[in-house]
C-alpha cells in the first residue's frame, strides 16, 4: 500500500519519462486556462474588493456571443470576416455588459459588505445563464477556431524514447495568455488609468478624495475583465465546446486564487499552473489507486492543505490582525 | 387595527424571552400550523406532492444553512454534499436494520452528516470567508465523487441509483411507493415544524448569541471569553446536523430513490444558498420566504402561465426562471439586504403604529 | 475567581520589560509597570506611542517577543485571547467592537457567556435549567442596564445607536464579565462633554461600587488627572514617566512629549 502511494508512482515517472512529459504539458495547458479565469477574479477583486463568481460564467457568455454571432454574420458576410466582425461585436458587448453591471448591480451596492456584494455576483451569474441560453440556445457550440486563424492540429515530438503529442493550439493558447498578462502588467505600471486602479485598490475613500471616479474605474475593470474571459472562452471553446458546463469547472479558479492570493496576479499565473499541474499528476500517477476520477475534487484539497500552512497565499503579506 | 399590543404586559423576564411576544402573532403562527396540517383536506395530490413535500426539504435544508452562514457568518457552498451524506446514512441504515422505525433512522442519519460537518469546518480555526468557501466545496466535490466511486453506499446496484424501500408508521406506509403524497407531507411537516422549533430554542440562546458574536465580530467574540474554534465546529456541526436530516427526508419522503448521485450536487448547494440570500440571512422565516419563492417561481412558470392561457415552452421556462431568479438576487440584495424576513418584520412595525406612525 | 486571595493595593498585574515588534517595526520597546488591585491605571502617550498594542498584549491578543507579563503572580505563556477572558480580563476598544446585528440586551448578554453553562441538551428546548439559567443572567443584566442607563434602547440593534451610547453599550459589554481586571481603550474618544461626564460618572462607579480594576487609555488629559490613581506615559514605544497624577504632571519629559521641545 505504502509502496503503491509513495514509491510506485516516481517509479513509473522515471521509467516512462515521455508520459511524464505528456502528463506535464497536459497540466500545463489547463493549468493556462485555470490561471486566465483567476486573473479576471484578480483583476475585480483588486480593483473593487468584489469576489466575482460571475467571472466564470462571463467566459461561457463571452464564448457563446462569438459564436453566436458569428452564425448569424457569417453567412452575409463570409467566413473570415463574419469572425472578425462578430469578435469586435463581441468586445462590445462585453462592455455594454460591464457597463450595465456597474450601473445596475455595483452603484446601488457602494459600501456594502464583501459577502452581499459576492452575493449580488450570484445573481449576475444566473442571470447570464438564463440570457444567454434564451438568446443562443442552451446546446453546445463549436468555437470558430480556424476562422479567427488560430492553429490547429498536433506535433509529434519523438523523444525520450516515446511520443509526445502537443497540440498547436494550446502552444498559441500559452502565448496569448502570456502576451495578455505582460501587456495587463504594463497597463498597470505605466498608464494613467493602471495607476488610479492601483490607487482603487489600495482605498476606495482615498482614491475618491483625490478625484478618481471610482465608476469610470470600475467600468474599465470590468471590461478588461471580460476581455479576459473573452479569450479564455475562445481558447477553452476551441479544446472543447462552449457550454454552460464549463461554469462549474470555473469554480476551479477558486483554489487557484487561494493559492495565489487574491490581489496577486503573478499569483493567479503560478497558482493556476500548480493547480493544472498538480491535478494532472494527481489523476494519472495517483487517482488509479482509487479509482480514478479524483481531478474532480484534488485543486480544492491542495487548496485546503495549503491554506492550513500559509493562509494568506503564496505571495500574499502576514496579516496583521488589529483592533 | 387588530393588531395592537396595548395592555399585554410583560411582568416575567420568561415572558418577555418568548419567540412571539405579541399575543396575535401566537395566534397567527398557530392558525398558519393548523391550516398546514389540514391542508391535505383541501388540496389535490399533485399539489402536496409538488409544491409542499419540496418547498418543506428545501426549507428544512435553508434552516440548516442559515445556522452556519446566517447566524455565524461561515459561508457554506457544500449544502448539497451534506444533504447527500444524511440521504446515504439514512438508506444504509434502514437496509442493515429494517426493523427499527424510518424516523429514528432520520434523525440518526443527522449525527452522520453532522461528523462530515465538523470534518470540513477544522479548517475555520485559520481561515475566513471566501477561503472556507474553497473547504465546502472541497466537501461537495469530494462526496460527489464518492457516492459514484463507492457502490458499497448505493449498494451494488447496477445503475448506481437507489431504491428506497417501504417503511411504515403505525403500520401506514411513510416511505417508498406505498406512500400516499398525504402521508409523506404530514410526515415532513411533523417532522419540519419540530425542528424549526428547535432551531429558534438554540438560536435565542447562549448558543445563538455565541454564533452571532462570532459573524459580527470574531475578534471582540475571542476577547469574551468564546472559544473561537469550538464555537464554528459547533455550528458546523448542527447545521449539517439540520441539512443532513433534510436530505435523508429529501431521498425518503420527496425523491423516493432514483437517480440520487445527481439530486445532491452543486447546483443544489446553490439553490439553497440563494434560498437564505432572498427570504433573509440570519432569520429562520427566512429560510421558509426563501425557500418558498425559489421553489414557486420555476413552478409558476412552468404550469402556472400555461394555465394562464401565456404560451411558454418547458425550455424557455427554465431559461426565465435562470434571468428572474438572477434579478431576484439582485434586486433583493439592493432593496434589502437582509431579505424577505427583514420586509416582513418592517411591515409588521408599521402596521403596530397604523394609522398613525409617530 | 482564583485571585479572591488578593487584597486592595496588592499587585494584580505586572508587565516586564516587554517587547513587541511587527516585522521590523518596533511598537513596543522595554516597557515595565504594574496595575494594582482596585486602582485606576491610566496609560497616556501621543498617537502611536503603542497604548493599544499593550493593552492588546495584556489581553492575549499579541504576543510579545520579550518580556513577560504576570497576572495575579502567575507569569503567563503564550496564550489566546479567551483565556485571559476566562482568567477575568474584560476590554472595551478604541473602535467599537459591538456586535452591529444584535440588540443592546444581547451583546451585554454575550458577556455573560462565561458564567453560562447549562448543557447543550437543555438548550434544544429552552426549558428546565437552560431556560432558568437564562432568566437568572437576564435579571443581571438588567441590573448592569439601568446603572448604565439604557433601558430604552434594551431592544434597538446596537448598529443603529449613536456613537455615545454605543460606547456605553460596550462598557455594559465588559462589564457584564464581572472582571476583575478592565481594560478601557479611549472610553471617551469622540464624546461631548456631558457625554464624558457621564462615563466618567460609570467608571468610577465601577471603581467604588465593584472594586474593579481599571487600566484606561485616554488622551483627554484633564479627564485622566481628575480619574486615575496613577498614569504611566508612552512615547514611541517607550516608557518616558510612570507615577501620581501630580508627579507625571510635573515631569520636563512629558511635557516635552505633549508641547514639544523647543529647538
Amino acid at each position: 500500500m505504502l509502496y503503491n502511494i509513495f514509491i510506485d508512482p516516481f517509479v513509473q515517472m522515471a521509467q516512462m519519462p515521455d508520459l511524464l512529459v505528456q502528463t506535464l504539458w497536459e497540466g500545463l495547458v489547463a493549468g493556462v486556462l485555470y490561471a486566465l479565469i483567476a486573473l479576471g477574479f484578480v483583476l475585480i477583486f483588486k480593483a473593487s474588493g468584489v469576489f466575482n463568481f460571475a467571472q466564470g460564467i462571463m467566459v461561457v457568455f463571452a464564448g457563446l456571443t462569438l459564436v453566436g454571432l458569428y452564425e448569424k454574420l457569417s453567412p452575409s458576410t463570409g467566413q473570415g470576416l463574419g469572425a472578425f466582425l462578430a469578435l469586435v461585436l463581441t468586445i462590445g458587448v462585453m462592455f455594454v455588459l460591464a457597463w450595465t453591471i456597474e450601473r445596475v448591480v455595483l452603484r446601488p451596492l457602494v459600501n456594502q459588505p464583501d459577502i452581499i456584494l459576492f452575493m449580488a455576483t450570484f445573481g449576475i451569474t444566473f442571470f447570464l445563464i438564463g440570457f444567454g441560453e434564451s438568446i443562443f440556445g442552451g446546446s453546445p457550440k463549436k468555437m470558430i477556431t480556424e476562422q479567427l486563424l488560430l492553429p490547429t492540429g498536433a506535433i509529434d515530438l519523438n523523444i525520450l524514447g516515446g511520443r509526445v503529442i502537443i497540440q498547436k493550439l494550446d502552444i498559441a493558447a500559452a502565448v496569448i495568455a502570456g502576451l495578455m498578462v505582460a501587456g495587463l502588467a504594463l497597463f498597470f505600471q505605466y498608464t494613467r488609468i493602471g495607476r488610479a486602479l492601483r490607487a482603487v485598490a489600495d482605498s476606495h475613500k482615498a482614491a475618491l478624495s483625490v478625484g478618481i471616479s471610482l465608476n469610470q474605474i470600475w467600468v474599465i475593470v470590468w471590461f478588461t475583465a471580460g476581455i479576459v474571459a473573452l479569450v479564455t472562452g475562445i481558447m477553452w471553446g476551441a479544446r472543447s465546446d462552449v457550454s454552460f458546463g464549463l461554469s462549474v469547472i470555473a469554480l476551479k479558479a477558486l483554489p487557484v486564487l487561494i493559492l495565489g492570493g487574491f490581489t496577486s496576479v503573478p499569483g493567479a499565473i503560478v497558482g493556476g499552473l500548480i493547480i493544472g499541474i498538480g491535478e494532472k499528476m494527481g489523476e494519472f500517477y495517483w487517482g488509479p489507486l482509487v479509482g480514478g476520477g479524483i481531478e474532480s475534487w484534488l485543486a480544492y484539497i491542495i487548496a485546503l492543505a495549503f491554506l492550513l500552512f500559509r493562509p494568506q497565499g503564496l505571495f500574499g503579506d502576514k496579516i496583521i490582525e488589529r483592533i | 387595527m387588530l393588531y395592537r399590543e396595548a395592555g399585554q404586559f410583560k411582568t416575567t423576564y420568561e415572558a418577555d424571552m418568548a419567540v412571539f411576544p405579541i399575543r396575535q402573532d401566537r395566534i397567527g403562527l398557530g392558525l398558519i400550523i393548523l391550516a398546514a396540517f389540514l391542508l391535505p383536506l383541501f388540496s389535490s395530490d399533485f399539489f402536496i406532492g409538488t409544491v409542499m413535500v419540496p418547498f418543506l426539504v428545501f426549507s428544512l435544508a435553508a434552516i440548516g444553512l442559515n445556522l452556519l452562514t446566517g447566524y455565524t457568518g461561515l459561508l457554506s457552498l457544500g449544502t448539497g454534499a451534506f444533504m447527500g451524506v444524511g440521504a446515504y446514512a439514512c438508506y444504509k441504515l434502514t437496509i442493515a436494520f429494517p426493523e427499527v422505525n424510518v424516523l429514528i433512522w432520520i434523525v440518526a442519519s443527522g449525527f452522520f452528516s453532522a461528523a462530515v460537518g465538523v470534518l470540513f469546518g477544522l479548517p475555520s480555526l485559520r481561515i475566513k470567508g471566501f477561503y472556507l468557501a474553497v473547504a465546502t466545496l472541497a466537501a461537495q466535490f469530494v462526496l460527489e465523487w464518492c457516492v459514484v466511486r463507492i457502490p458499497w453506499l448505493y449498494n451494488y446496484s447496477s445503475s448506481g441509483s437507489i431504491d428506497v424501500p417501504t417503511r411504515t408508521l403505525f403500520d401506514i406506509a411513510i416511505t417508498g411507493p406505498q406512500a400516499t403524497p398525504t402521508t409523506r407531507y404530514l410526515v415532513l411537516l411533523s417532522i419540519v415544524v419540530i425542528f424549526t422549533w428547535i432551531a429558534s430554542n438554540i438560536v435565542r440562546g447562549r448558543i445563538g448569541r455565541m454564533w452571532m458574536a462570532i459573524r459580527d465580530m470574531d475578534i471582540a467574540a475571542e476577547l469574551m471569553g468564546i472559544r473561537p474554534l469550538q464555537t464554528k465546529l459547533l455550528a458546523f456541526a448542527v447545521s449539517s446536523f439540520y441539512c443532513g436530516v433534510a436530505g435523508a427526508v429529501m431521498m425518503f419522503l420527496w425523491y423516493g430513490g432514483g437517480e440520487a448521485k445527481d439530486a445532491f450536487n452543486i447546483n443544489l448547494s446553490f439553490n439553497i444558498l440563494f434560498m437564505i440570500i432572498i427570504g433573509g440571512l440570519g432569520a429562520l422565516l427566512g429560510a421558509f420566504l426563501g425557500a418558498g419563492l425559489l421553489h414557486l417561481v420555476p413552478i409558476f412558470l412552468k404550469f402556472g402561465l400555461p394555465a394562464l392561457g401565456v404560451p411558454i415552452g418547458g425550455e424557455t421556462a427554465e431559461h426565465w426562471t435562470h434571468i428572474i431568479i438572477g434579478m431576484l438576487i439582485i434586486f433583493f440584495l439592493i432593496v434589502e439586504p437582509h431579505g424577505l424576513a427583514r420586509l416582513w418584520s418592517i411591515t409588521k412595525q408599521k402596521l403596530r403604529m397604523w394609522p398613525f406612525p409617530y | 475567581m482564583s485571585g479572591a486571595g488578593l487584597g486592595k493595593g496588592d499587585e494584580l498585574l505586572k508587565v516586564e520589560n516587554v517587547s513587541l515588534r511587527f516585522g521590523g517595526v518596533k511598537a513596543i520597546t522595554d516597557v515595565s509597570f504594574d496595575i494594582r488591585k482596585g486602582e485606576i491605571r491610566a496609560i497616556i502617550g501621543p498617537n502611536g506611542a503603542g497604548k493599544t498594542s499593550m493593552l492588546n498584549c495584556i489581553n492575549g491578543f499579541y504576543h510579545p517577543q520579550e518580556g513577560a507579563i504576570t497576572y495575579k503572580g502567575i507569569k503567563r505563556g503564550r496564550m489566546r485571547p479567551y483565556v485571559a477572558a476566562s482568567q477575568g480580563i474584560a476590554r472595551t476598544f478604541q473602535n467599537v467592537a459591538l456586535f452591529k446585528g444584535m440588540t443592546t440586551l444581547d451583546n451585554i448578554m454575550v458577556g455573560r457567556t462565561l458564567k453560562m453553562s447549562s448543557p447543550f441538551f437543555w438548550q434544544l428546548w429552552r426549558h428546565g435549567p437552560a431556560m432558568r439559567e437564562e432568566v437568572e443572567h437576564r435579571r443581571f443584566v438588567e441590573e448592569i442596564i439601568d446603572f448604565l442607563e439604557i433601558e430604552h434602547i434594551r431592544k434597538v440593534p446596537v448598529g443603529k445607536l449613536p456613537y455615545g451610547l454605543q460606547k456605553r453599550v460596550e462598557l455594559g459589554r465588559a462589564l457584564a464579565m464581572q472582571p476583575e481586571l478592565l481594560l478601557l481603550d479611549e472610553p471617551m474618544a469622540g464624546m461631548n462633554l456631558e457625554e464624558k461626564e457621564d462615563m466618567c460618572r460609570f467608571i468610577l462607579d465601577v471603581s467604588s461600587q465593584y472594586g474593579t480594576t481599571i487600566a484606561l487609555i485616554e488622551h483627554d488629559i484633564g479627564v485622566v488627572m481628575d480619574l486615575s490613581d496613577r498614569v504611566v506615559v508612552l512615547e514611541y514605544g517607550r516608557k518616558i514617566a510612570d507615577g501620581t497624577p501630580d508627579v507625571v504632571k510635573a515631569d520636563q519629559k512629558v511635557i516635552d512629549a505633549y508641547l514639544g521641545v523647543g529647538h
